[in-house]
């Protein structure tokens, strides 16, 4: 079977990333997966193991002192060998900020070719085939690089799958300095673990606030709403703007695209640039006071209420049905 | 000073954008051409520095077609000194290889201390031609940044990523890219409109910049989804919760 050199980007406080589950599995559906990890020392037994439970055959594992404090480059050097070393039909990231750096970097460098927020990936007769989710899942296209490597970034949860667990093998290389210069990570500061709440990206239930909540103080309801329901917590950009929530929950255009069996909008409007985050949702409520909000056009179940009388009734009848 | 800012001419998102199905490119003619936002703030960004001092020259860099030096001339109306279009007709199957070849072997003649860009365009959504412009440029990168404090010798800034946040910088030259935390773009006045008129734009071909035209990856096939359509709406009479937690029931979401 054919290589496929898969980009994990471990934090520096060297845990799996929650991208790697779907990664490792589309790896093993287009061949043999080649994890590449970058890393200060060695890996941890546990790391090891929590990469062979997610199918890593092969983990080519780079460490080095200076590998948290060089911003990317490691990553693009570590990758590099491994295309060198492993020979690869393909190669994927995530598209996380560090992935797509990582990936572009590594395509100019070797000369392959970019698939980029990819959704899918098959191979057909040794051929890989890419799908994208393009214009807010209003189409979908099939793409390939006929002529070079593809360098493939994933959407992260996007891919619902997990390939088979096994026992890794690990090859260790020390990391080198990288050539020219490079931009350093002077300190981190960690966003907050939330191990109560699933990941918005890959979520089955979405519950997502907008302006139409008024104050950070007053977007607890969102959470609690989502809480009743084991959701993740998404917003609208007016409400990421007005700093009812962090950047990072933003659904849309500009922010995450989410694909739930459930999206629940509070006092969000709809705008087009909405919508294209989170219309391919199986089911969409929406809950808003005025009538005529856009967000409608496109709810299986539109409730034209007031946010701050509807949902805590709501939560209080879902919590009773525990 | 001189910074670049790549700014990227799009469809507008604010209607429903289209593929032509017969290339699996981007539809132009279905929407107003307008400046991405996000480079426009990028834009904003350049032009606060040279507020600040006034010997900086901004200059855009836009691939594109015709209509792109519309995106230019605005942003020369906000302020930019100059701008170049790299305009070929050869170029217009372009994928992000070929751009990012392209976008690069312009900025080779451009002597940049600073190149600006958008974290990621409304159109690909790609985020990774900045990475790769870089990369041919042998310049380090910081990419996705909430903030940015520019210096006279290095860069530094706030850096947003799934994991939180870092601080890093590095030393010029170098390549940044904003995401929407920064700053909106400035309006243009009269004066800057005037003035635009006389500003110089250069425009360069693939031949003349030496690049080739042969895209790497390829559109196999589309589909367009079937629109969605309106549900069941009910206006709250005071058992509107009482109904959601039925409608969640019978469709087996809780
Ligand atoms: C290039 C570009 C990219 C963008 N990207 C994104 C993106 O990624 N994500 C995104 O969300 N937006 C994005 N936008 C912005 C988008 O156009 C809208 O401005 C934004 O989505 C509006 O957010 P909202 O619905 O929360 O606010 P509003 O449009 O102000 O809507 C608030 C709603 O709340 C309702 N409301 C108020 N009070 C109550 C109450 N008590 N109970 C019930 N309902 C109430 C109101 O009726 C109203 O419909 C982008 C725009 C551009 C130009
Ligand atoms: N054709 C283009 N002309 C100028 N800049 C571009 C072009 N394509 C991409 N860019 C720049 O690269 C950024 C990220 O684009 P992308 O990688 O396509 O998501 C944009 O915000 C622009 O700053």
């Amino acid at each position: 079977m054919q290589n496929v050199v898969v980009l994990i980007e471990l934090t520096h406080t060297g845990h799996v990333p929650a991208s790697a589950r779907g990664l490792l599995a589309v790896a093993t559906r287009l061949g043999t997966p080649v994890a590449v990890t970058v890393s200060e020392i060695p890996l941890e037994a546990s790391t090891v193991a929590a990469l062979g439970e997610l199918g890593a055959v092969t983990i080519h594992a780079a460490h080095g002192p200076s590998a948290h404090s060089i911003l990317v480059a490691h990553l693009v050097d570590a990758l590099d060998a491994a295309v060198t070393a492993h020979a690869p039909a393909a190669v994927l990231a995530a598209s996380s900020v560090d992935g797509r750096e990582a990936a572009g970097r590594l395509a100019v460098r070797t000369g392959a070719g970019v698939l980029v927020d990819v959704v899918d990936a098959h191979s057909i007769d040794g051929k890989i085939t890419t799908t994208h989710s393009v214009f807010g899942g209003n189409y979908t296209v099939h793409a390939a690089v006929p002529g070079a490597l593809p360098i493939i970034t994933l959407r992260s949860g996007a891919i619902d799958e997990q390939a088979p667990a096994v026992t890794p093998e690990v090859l260790n290389i020390e990391l080198a300095a990288p050539p020219g210069t490079v931009a350093t990570i002077d300190s981190y500061s960690d966003a907050p673990e939330n191990q109560a709440r699933p990941e918005l990206r890959g979520a089955a239930t979405v519950v997502s606030g907008g302006r139409g909540l008024g104050s950070a103080e007053n977007f607890v309801l969102v959470e609690q709403l989502a809480d009743a329901l084991g959701a993740a917590v998404g917003a609208s950009r007016a409400a990421v703007d007005a700093g009812f929530i962090s950047q990072t929950a933003q659904v849309g255009q500009t922010g995450v695209s989410v694909s739930p069996q459930l999206y629940v909008a509070l006092g969000i409007s709809g705008a087009i640039q909405h919508r294209a985050g989170m219309q391919t949702a199986k089911t969409i409520v929406a809950i808003n006071q005025d009538e005529d909000a856009p967000i409608f056009e496109i709810a299986d179940l539109g409730i034209v209420g007031d946010v701050f009388t509807v949902v805590p009734q709501a939560i209080e009848l879902l919590n009773a049905r525990r | 000073m001189k910074i670049v800012v790549l700014i990227k001419q799009v469809p507008d998102t604010a209607e429903e954008r289209r593929l032509d199905p017969g290339t699996g490119r981007v539809d132009r003619q279905a929407n107003d051409p307008v400046i991405d936002e996000i480079t426009e703030r990028a834009l904003e960004l350049a032009l606060s520095v040279k507020d600040k001092d006034k010997s900086t020259e901004v200059a855009v860099l836009a691939m594109g077609p015709e209509e792109t030096s519309k995106a230019i001339r605005k942003a020369l109306s906000m302020g930019a000194d100059s701008g170049i279009h790299i305009l070929d007709p050869a170029l217009a199957g372009a994928d992000i290889t070929l751009t990012a070849a392209a976008l690069a072997a312009a900025l080779k003649g451009a002597q940049a201390d600073l190149i600006i860009a958008g974290n990621e365009s409304t159109d690909g959504r790609a985020g990774i031609v900045p990475a790769m412009v870089a990369e041919h440029l042998g310049l380090p990168l910081l990419g996705a940044l909430a903030s940015a404090a520019i210096g006279a010798g290095t860069v530094s800034g706030e850096r947003l990523n799934d994991a939180g946040t870092q601080r890093v910088s590095a030393p010029l030259p170098a390549m940044l890219t904003v995401t929407e935390s920064f700053e909106e773009a400035r309006f243009p006045n009269f004066k800057g409109i005037m003035g635009a008129k006389r500003k110089p734009v250069t425009t360069l071909s693939a031949s003349g910049l030496g690049i080739a035209t042969e895209p790497l990856s390829t559109v196999i096939d589309l589909e367009q989804r079937p629109p969605r359509t309106a549900g069941r709406k009910i206006i709250d009479e005071g058992d509107a919760a009482a109904q959601l937690v039925d409608f969640l029931v019978t469709q087996r979401l809780i």
